[in-house]
């Protein structure tokens, strides 16, 4: 029975076994390290990105919770004192306001620089007086309410949220995202290369079998596809070794971000209660975790292909 | 079938010299032709040619039917195909057992998995070698190799068999063996070219010669001996 068993089964070997011998021929283990590697660095670079411009965010969040309060004519009288103290005084008295602050001349001059050039203080224009004003939240104040409130005080007076923060941060941030961009091509093409090195050690180690092949009728797909079906699993479990050590590293980090970017001082404060452990990673870095070995996979069948067909030139 | 005119052949492109000068001969379907000539004289690399390996480096040279010098690579794989070939070193993959090296030619043209089983089998009877079948090539005697060579060389049946000094590594017996087994496929229709030194078997297997000298084609003997 077993006897017979072997007489149809035996050293057959299954469909798309390794007629070049490739098994031995690529250096799995280095090559899987190496793409591991660039596939953890990846995974720390989009999560860098990601975390930057979730911080930019907030930050931005926080400037637009800032107001400027333009008083034109701040000494002209209204009432028992000038619309300056009238307007400061209104604005102490509004709930939900952090600080206000009136700002002084040279700053004033500072801030107008750019539009009155150096001599702005020597100007005899009728400044107006300028107070800056933090809110407790943003959109913690109803805007409509207080510019009446502060018209009545002193007709003619302005407020406006501040915005120029704003416009800063997102420069930082389309910084810091280009900066990403960067360092995930030149990772991908150093994982391309390390690829290309690696199926050129294999070309050459396997060289006569490739000859032998080639001269029994082998097209260059059927060549190119032993090479890049082997380098393509390599590459995909390199991926997913890096996705595996980086995930550890991105909870922690994302654990310790958590209390920022969740916002209040409370929050930050409050000891929840223990997250369920899916909840230490935001979605889309389980997305890129699980995105990384297929990337991988993809580079990897894409320069085996490359490698090979280019080497295979040499033959006729 | 195979038709040579003023084809030459240089290794080097650039200053070496030409190991095949302006061969100009025709092989036609079915026929058979020694291919004899001192060592170095250029057989090896007039099979090179012909086993499509090189692309002469000018003239024209047609085989089956196709300009090998203007076709593209993948119709020359397709031509490979359908050409068997026996090197003197066999040239097998030692990592695949006597059995996958028969069977890699089919594989190599797309035959599926199921069909190739009982071909291989039968072809590795053929040659007695069937009882070896798993063992890999380091493991089998020089002629034990040589018979799994050329079960891999006719297993798809090709149009065209070429040998380069088949007999080198054989004893008296077993290269008459193989010249029956050249000479019935022959019968059978294909157009078998041998190359060899060795005198005795082209005098035991009369047929039309090619002898080359330093390159050049100095006799082709056409007329078949009774
Ligand atoms: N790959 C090669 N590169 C350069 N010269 C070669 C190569 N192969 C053969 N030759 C030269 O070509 C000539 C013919 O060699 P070859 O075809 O092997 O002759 P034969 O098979 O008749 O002994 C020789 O001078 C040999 O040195
Ligand atoms: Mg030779």
């Amino acid at each position: 029975m077993l006897k017979r068993r072997e007489e149809e089964q035996p050293w057959l070997r299954p469909a798309g076994a390794d007629d070049l011998g490739l098994r031995r021929a690529l250096a799995a283990p280095l090559l899987g390290a190496l793409v591991g590697a660039m596939a953890f660095l990846a995974a720390l670079s989009v999560a860098g990105f990601l975390a930057s411009a979730e911080v930019a965010a907030h930050w931005q969040q926080g400037a637009g919770a800032s107001l400027t309060v333009q008083v034109p004519h701040p000494g002209a009288m209204a009432g028992l004192h000038t619309r300056r103290e009238a307007v400061l005084a209104a604005l102490q008295a509004t709930p939900g306001l952090a600080s206000v602050r009136a700002l002084s001349e040279a700053e004033l001059a500072d801030l107008l620089r750019p539009w009155l050039g150096p001599d702005a203080e020597r100007l005899s224009l009728p400044l107006p007086a300028v107070v800056a004003v933090r809110l407790a939240a943003p959109g913690g104040v109803d805007l409509a309410a207080l510019n009446a409130k502060l018209q009545s005080v002193a007709p003619g007076t302005l407020v406006e949220r501040e915005d120029i923060w704003a416009m800063r941060l997102a420069k930082l941030a389309r910084s810091l995202e280009l900066t990403a961009g960067a360092v995930l091509v030149v990772v991908a093409l150093v994982a391309a290369a390390v690829v290309a090195v690696a199926t050129r050690a294999g070309l050459s180690a396997r060289r006569e079998a490739i000859e032998t092949v080639h001269g029994l009728g082998a097209t260059d797909g059927y060549i190119a596809a032993r090479f890049s079906a082997r380098i393509t699993r390599l590459a995909a479990a390199g991926g997913l070794l890096g996705a595996l050590l980086a995930m550890p590293v991105l909870m922690g980090l994302s654990w310790l971000a958590m209390p920022f970017l969740r916002g209040s001082m409370e929050a930050a404060s409050a000891t929840p209660e223990e997250p369920h452990w899916t909840a230490l990673l935001p979605p889309e870095l389980w997305l890129l975790l699980v995105v990384l070995p297929v990337v991988t996979a993809g580079i990897g069948w894409l320069t085996a292909q490359a490698t090979v067909r280019q080497w295979l030139r040499r033959l006729p | 079938m195979i038709r040579c005119e003023r084809v030459s052949l240089r290794y080097s492109l650039k200053d070496g010299p030409d190991v095949l000068r302006e061969l100009s001969f025709e092989v036609p379907e079915g026929g058979f032709r020694w291919l004899l000539g001192p060592s170095g004289a250029g057989k090896t690399s007039l099979l090179r040619l012909l086993y499509l390996a090189a692309r002469p480096t000018s003239g024209r040279l047609s085989v089956l039917g196709t300009d090998i010098g203007s076709a593209s690579r993948s119709k020359l794989a397709l031509l490979r195909r359908r050409i068997g070939v026996v090197f003197q070193d066999f040239r097998l993959l030692p990592h695949l057992s006597a059995f996958d090296n028969v069977a890699l030619p089919l594989r190599i043209s797309g035959r599926p998995e199921g069909q190739i089983r009982a071909d291989v089998n039968e072809m590795l009877r053929w040659v007695g070698l069937y009882a070896l079948r798993h063992v890999t090539p380091p493991a089998l005697s020089g002629g034990e190799q040589q018979r799994v060579a050329i079960a891999r060389a006719v297993i798809s049946r090709p149009d065209i068999l070429l040998a380069d000094e088949p007999t080198g590594n054989l004893d008296e017996v077993q290269a008459q063996r193989l010249l029956q087994l050249f000479h019935e496929l022959n019968r059978l229709g294909t157009t078998v070219i041998v190359a060899t030194h060795n005198i005795g078997l082209v005098q035991d297997y009369p047929a039309p010669t090619l002898r080359l000298q330093a390159g050049r084609l100095v006799e082709e003997r056409v007329t078949e001996d009774a």
